[in-house]
């Protein structure tokens, strides 16, 4: 067997996974605003600043 | 005198600022606000942005509606046992520290376990226990910070919307097939005839068969299936040639590989899709946060208190209101069906009806329109019609709503289409009746190169990017156009008709002309500062207009309802308000309202109010003069015919007293004598005529509140730009008719490897995108000089 197959064969199935994780992407909703999240991910500093209480706020949905 | 802003919300605090903490409120709203923040560790809220917030509103019983489970059912967008998620249109959404109080719900309400914000929708979706708590409960606390929900008529009808992502999901099985055919082509492309190469041939030819598959009968489906339509309806449009060309690239290159005859042109096929896709991507611009669609049903409220027959309060849905039904309307509310008042001093505001700013007093007894919102306290009133056939919403059962403007236009591209197609297989009969001559075998083989080559990619792309790059451009000049076909319509225009109140006047200021005995400095305080102790909208309005002075503390000051104010200060005895009230010598009936003042019961003078026009309206019309005819179309009194004459070009067509019927009846008679027409216009009343219209652009003071259903929206702060946007419209056509020349000369050096016999997947694989990405170049380079010399 050539080594050639094998190489094609890594190729194609590299490329399909991206594809998949990037139609999995969009059917999540990740494009539909490309606002909100960038303001976000600046909050999560400001919230750890204050260790008032012994909540600590984490963010996981 | 030093007013301090309000930490909360920034507005003046005026005299006396509500002092907590070492900062000033200017209401006890915001004060509260600030307090919910402070007990709850969300101050940071304010390091984010300084005085993010709004005034909060009063808002007792106005959301007693959203306890009815059958309005929950539709407003929710899930509901399991006891978790209910809501999405919430916010319009007040407008820094970072909104988003980050509204996604911190949880620490005010500990019931909600999550709040997420989309900014360019302004919405929140909101997760809740509604074992614990309730959607009404979640609407109270988003009020009482200062972020009300606006929950209309709308949101009860469309339920839960589906988001269409069908292009998007096209593009990438387009661009994931290109990308991989271009790899498997290299080998081919440089000819190497190594003997290891040779023999795996077939393998790449049909790896490359196969994931052109899904490009040609998913991502391509659009194409084939309007092309099928433009047949059928006997119309060359320019999917025809395109979907001509993609079969032919398809099946020319299947027989190639199944007889192994050559490499087949998959590369260029897949490219071919990719780019037309990545063009109609670009043209599909959206604004989230507005809307182009809108009718009365997202002005009207979803619910409504209903008086029975015991006095009780009930709240009902508002298409369940029936003629003869006790309803009850707040302040700030809208009324939403017609009928008449019985009770309650009304203070009706029709602007989202009429553009008019001007709040209308009404007796006991007077006849109530939908549309108009309640300004003065509560009211209640008697049900004449039901919602759908109230003068107002009786507009929308007109056709004119249920057509699509696009379908009668043809665009520019499909004009040229037409003769481009009949162009095309007339050259490719000609020449493979020249090669059945010269060389049969070569025949079919330039028949289908010149179907290849000739597929009009270029052209096709020339129109989207043009108008898509427009669109962004526009938009960031604060006009927002709906879609591409609305620019090619507004280059087409030769008539332009305005309405007159809110669209070419301004809602924000008017104008008071005094005119009598010219009053003492003493005077003039006392009457300054009687204004300010009233809240009729003609004292609010007077008010602001008069210089600053000091303020006083009147001796005496009565209101009488609907006739004036009473004041006293020192000697000083001031009576302001209507004619008969004050005593006015002359009575005569006038257009123009009037405020009369009298002193000391001597009669002094009247305040005349004349509509504020717009900044550059003048100008405005003188350009627009020599282009195109010019009417204002107003549902308006005759008042300000001699201003407008002062104001306007003389050829200016005036008419008032207009009905909005009448308003679509005269586009449409227009239309009917060949004009093309741009209505500009801004309230619920003009929305048959901006529908009517072949461009209608709605005007806006801010365009997150609302206007009507139109092709466009204009910031009003641009409206003297308006000229220069259509002058735009017009340079677009200019540029894409030049890449059209562009990509002919592409087309005839392409068509001559055709039919001399020689197109070799590589020129094929070459050309194809080079005129493709030159278009695109050309277009957005063209269109950002064009918008540079916009701004």
């Amino acid at each position: 067997m050539s080594v050639i197959y094998v190489l094609l064969t890594v190729s194609v199935v590299i490329g399909v996974a991206f594809f998949v994780i990037f139609i999995m992407a969009v059917k999540s909703g990740q494009y539909d605003d490309d606002y909100t999240p960038s303001v976000r991910m600046l909050f999560e500093d400001e919230l750890v600043k204050e260790p008032t209480t012994t909540s600590k706020q984490t963010k996981t949905d | 005198m030093e007013n301090k802003t309000c930490f909360h919300c920034g507005d003046d605090c005026g005299g006396h600022p509500i002092t907590f903490q070492d900062k000033s409120f200017c209401c006890n709203g915001c004060k509260t606000v600030f307090e919910i923040f402070n007990e709850n560790d969300l101050t940071c809220y304010y390091d984010l942005q300084n005085s993010p917030g709004a005034i909060p509103k009063e808002i007792e019983g106005k959301y007693d509606f959203l306890s009815q489970e059958n309005i929950i059912e539709k407003l929710t967008e899930f509901r399991d046992g006891s978790i209910e998620i809501a999405t919430l249109y916010i319009p007040h959404i407008h820094c970072s520290s909104c988003i980050w109080i509204l996604e911190n719900l949880n620490k005010l309400n500990p019931n909600i376990s999550d709040s997420q914000v989309n900014f360019g929708k302004k919405t929140v979706r909101v997760t809740y226990n509604a074992d614990t708590t309730n959607l009404k409960s979640v609407v109270l606390l988003l009020s009482s910070i200062g972020y009300e929900p606006y929950i209309s008529l709308e949101d009860f009808n469309s339920g839960k919307q589906h988001i269409n992502r069908s292009l998007i999901y096209k593009l990438g099985v387009a661009a994931f097939g290109f990308g991989n055919i271009m790899f498997l082509s290299f080998p081919e492309y440089f000819e190497v005839n190594e003997f290891w190469l040779e023999q795996y041939k077939p393998v790449f030819r049909w790896l490359m068969f196969a994931m052109s598959l899904p490009i040609v009968f998913y991502s391509a489906q659009d194409y084939f299936i309007s092309a099928y339509k433009g047949v059928k309806a006997k119309l060359l449009n320019i999917d025809v040639p395109i979907a001509l060309g993609v079969s032919v690239l398809f099946i020319r290159s299947s027989i190639e590989i199944i007889f192994d005859i050559g490499s087949g042109f998959f590369d260029s096929l897949a490219g071919l899709i990719f780019f037309l896709l990545v063009g109609k991507f670009f043209q599909q611009k959206t604004y989230n946060f507005l809307s182009f669609e809108r009718d009365y049903k997202s002005y009207f409220p979803i619910a409504i208190t209903k008086i029975d027959t015991n006095g009780n309060e009930n709240s009902i849905q508002v298409y369940d209101i029936e003629k003869g039904d006790r309803i009850l309307i707040r302040n700030e509310e809208l009324i939403p069906v017609d009928g008449i008042l019985i009770n309650g001093k009304a203070k009706i505001d029709y602007s989202f009806v009429t553009g008019e700013s001007q709040a209308v007093s009404k007796q006991s007894g007077d006849k109530l329109f939908a549309g108009g919102k309640q300004t003065n306290g509560v009211i209640e009133m008697e049900a004449l019609k039901s919602v759908e056939q109230s003068y107002l919403t009786q507009l929308w059962s007109n056709d004119v709503f249920n057509k699509n403007k696009e379908d009668g236009f043809t665009n520019i591209t499909n004009t040229i289409s037409k003769h481009f197609t009949i162009a095309i297989l007339t050259v490719a009969f000609i020449a493979t009746a020249f090669w059945l001559f010269v060389d049969a075998s070569k025949a079919m083989n330039v028949f289908t190169a010149v179907l290849i080559i000739a597929c009009p990619c270029a052209i096709a792309l020339s129109a989207p990017f043009t108008f898509g790059n427009l669109l962004r451009i526009f938009g960031k000049l604060k006009f927002y156009v709906k879609n591409a076909s609305v620019i090619e319509q507004l280059a087409q225009i030769n008539t332009v008709i305005f309405d007159k109140t809110g669209t070419i006047t301004s809602n924000k200021d008017s104008n008071a002309e005094y005119d009598g005995e010219s009053l003492s400095d003493s005077e003039t305080i006392v009457l300054k500062n009687s204004l300010r102790g009233s809240n009729h909208p003609l004292s609010r309005t007077l008010y602001n207009i008069l210089q600053e002075h000091n303020i006083i503390t009147l001796d005496a000051f009565e209101e009488h309802i609907g006739k004036g104010i009473e004041a006293k200060h020192n000697t000083v005895n001031m009576k302001i308000g209507s004619a008969s009230f004050v005593g006015s010598p002359n009575t005569s009936a006038l257009l123009n309202t009037t405020v009369h003042v009298s002193s000391n019961n001597i009669y002094k003078g009247k305040f005349t109010f004349y509509n504020s026009y717009r900044k550059g309206v003048s100008k405005l019309f003188n350009q627009l003069k020599q282009h195109f005819d010019l009417i204002i179309l107003s549902g308006d009194n005759e008042g300000e015919l001699e201003n407008l004459k002062k104001l306007l070009p003389t050829k200016t067509k005036l008419i008032f007293n207009q009905k909005p019927e009448d308003k679509l009846e005269f586009i449409k008679y227009h239309q009917s004598e060949g004009a093309k027409v741009l209505m500009i216009g801004d309230g619920l009343n003009d929305a048959g005529a901006l529908a009517q219209s072949d461009v209608g652009i709605a005007i806006s003071e801010d365009v997150n509140v609302f206007s009507p259903a139109c092709d466009a929206i204009l910031d009003a702060s641009k409206f003297k730009q308006l000229y220069s946007y259509i002058q735009a419209s017009k340079s677009a056509i200019k540029i894409i008719k030049w890449s059209f020349v562009l990509s002919f000369f592409y087309n005839v050096i392409g068509l001559y490897f055709a039919i001399t016999g020689q197109l070799e997947p590589v020129v094929a694989a070459i050309l194809m995108p080079l005129s493709s990405i030159s278009i695109v170049l050309f277009t957005t380079i063209a269109t950002n000089v064009l918008g540079k010399r916009l701004e």
